[in-house]
């Protein structure tokens, strides 16, 4: 079993006048853990909020930027124009886990020992859930739709108008009805095998705008590729390191560790203080990059 | 710490499962109708727009205050930790307004460098420097 050196935090030495939380009289009556976490999450926020902010200048700059319920309408099982619902899913997800999450900590308020590692277990299950789905997302994005960091297929039109070639990039024959298409609404530059040359290719269809002029389909702001991959990726990591610690501290509080703390399992509430964060990050991520 | 009973607690949990599955609901919707996927046509409406986006991030602050208030417990910690994690946050409103102000400025130059660019020019009116109505030029540059 844990030693009485292992089984002590770092910190909560009482007395011997060797640390900064020893006055007797806890800051804020929290414990130093729960405080510098709560610290570390404010600084995560401004971190997060950067990027968010830097996402809506970058979109305030361009005059076209893809629809995001265009971009993200597909889900696993072959479900097409489904728009926003695979997202809606993953959102509900991370809703979940971090109820379960306040489950184990409820449990470790009173001390019980497998409650809190069951509830621990389902908050991972969630958590492994939400990053399998974003490994889908990703997936079908980038091999299925050929969006990259540099490279945006996702364009959107600035007037109203009518496409003078099919999806494949050829003329339209006689007797077929040529596609209209509204300001404002996106399309997606699909890629074809080329079979002269071996390699894929855009096919970047021909358009006549309302006002005469002839244009082709143009790739939309290549920030948004960046952006989406960046910000998104940066809050799976958060997430997958969530994951990592939860499991950590399930096997702790599995192996009795924190009994012998006696002080109501405040890793628990720690790790619980970080996940919930995790959903709080995914609440403004849904908002700026699926709903508005 | 909390002054509810265990019972209490575990149903007030649940209670915070459901208003944020509701709340999540209501978002796609109104985001979706915006859109113009439930109405045919919605999406032309600029205002629609705008009242939409407005609803969707009041919605989803109010999300966010819940999850810092009940599951974060924030509601029961002292208010000096409160106001230590929440006040410097405000700083992000003035951070929002500034940028997407600096955004909108930039699309504005670049679209004005645009047209500048593709104006056609009178050659025979416009003799070498003759230079547009709205260029000021210092006076010690004349003549």
């Amino acid at each position: 079993m844990a030693t009485a050196e292992t089984v002590l935090e770092h910190g909560v030495h009482e007395h011997d006048g060797t640390d900064s939380w020893s006055g007797g009289k806890e800051p804020f009556k929290a414990s130093y853990g729960k405080l510098m976490m709560w610290y570390f999450l404010l600084s995560d926020a401004f971190t997060f909020a950067g990027f968010l902010i830097a996402y809506g200048a970058l979109r305030f700059s361009s005059n076209t930027w893809p629809v995001p319920d265009f971009v993200f309408s597909t889900a696993p099982f072959g479900i097409h124009h489904a728009p926003l619902i695979f997202v809606t899913i993953m959102s509900f997800l991370l809703i979940i886990s971090s109820v379960t999450m306040v489950r184990a900590v409820q449990e470790g308020h009173r001390e019980n020992k497998n409650g809190v590692v069951f509830w621990m277990l389902l908050t991972v299950l969630g958590g492994l859930g939400f990053l399998s789905c974003q490994a889908w997302e990703w997936t079908n994005l980038i091999s299925g739709e050929h969006m990259s960091v540099t490279v945006n297929p996702f364009g959107s039109h600035i007037q109203d108008g009518v496409y003078i070639d099919n999806e494949h990039g050829h003329p339209y024959k006689e007797g077929e009805t040529p596609e209209t298409f509204k300001a404002g609404s996106s399309y997606l530059i699909h890629k074809h095998l080329d079979e002269a040359t071996g390699h894929q290719e855009w096919i970047q269809r021909k358009v006549k705008y309302s006002d005469g002029t002839m244009g082709v389909t143009e790739f939309g702001p290549a920030a948004f590729g960046a952006l989406f991959f960046f910000i998104t990726g940066f809050h799976g990591f958060h997430v997958l390191s969530g994951v990592v610690f939860l499991l950590i501290i399930a096997v702790n509080a599995g192996s009795g560790l924190y009994v012998a703390r006696r002080n109501g399992y405040e890793m628990v509430e720690k790790i619980g203080l970080y996940w919930h964060f995790v959903d709080l990050v995914w609440v403004f991520v849904f908002l700026v990059f699926y709903l508005l | 710490m909390s002054h509810l009973s265990y019972e209490e607690s575990i149903k007030a949990v649940y209670r915070g499962l459901v208003l944020l599955g509701v709340v999540t609901l209501v978002e796609v919707f109104i985001s979706l109708l915006a859109k113009g996927h439930i109405i045919k046509g919605a999406e032309h409406y600029t205002v629609v727009i705008y009242l939409a986006g407005l609803i969707i991030a009041g919605l989803s602050l109010y999300k966010a205050y819940f999850i810092v208030y009940d599951f974060m417990h924030m509601r029961y910690e002292v208010k000096g930790l409160a106001l230590s994690v929440l006040l410097p946050t405000l700083l992000l409103v003035w951070a929002i307004i500034a940028f997407f102000q600096e955004g909108n400025s930039w699309k504005e130059r670049r679209n004005q460098i645009r047209d500048k660019n593709t104006e056609e020019v009178d050659g025979k009116s416009q003799v070498g420097m003759s230079l547009r109505e709205d260029v000021y030029v210092m006076p010690e540059w004349e003549g």
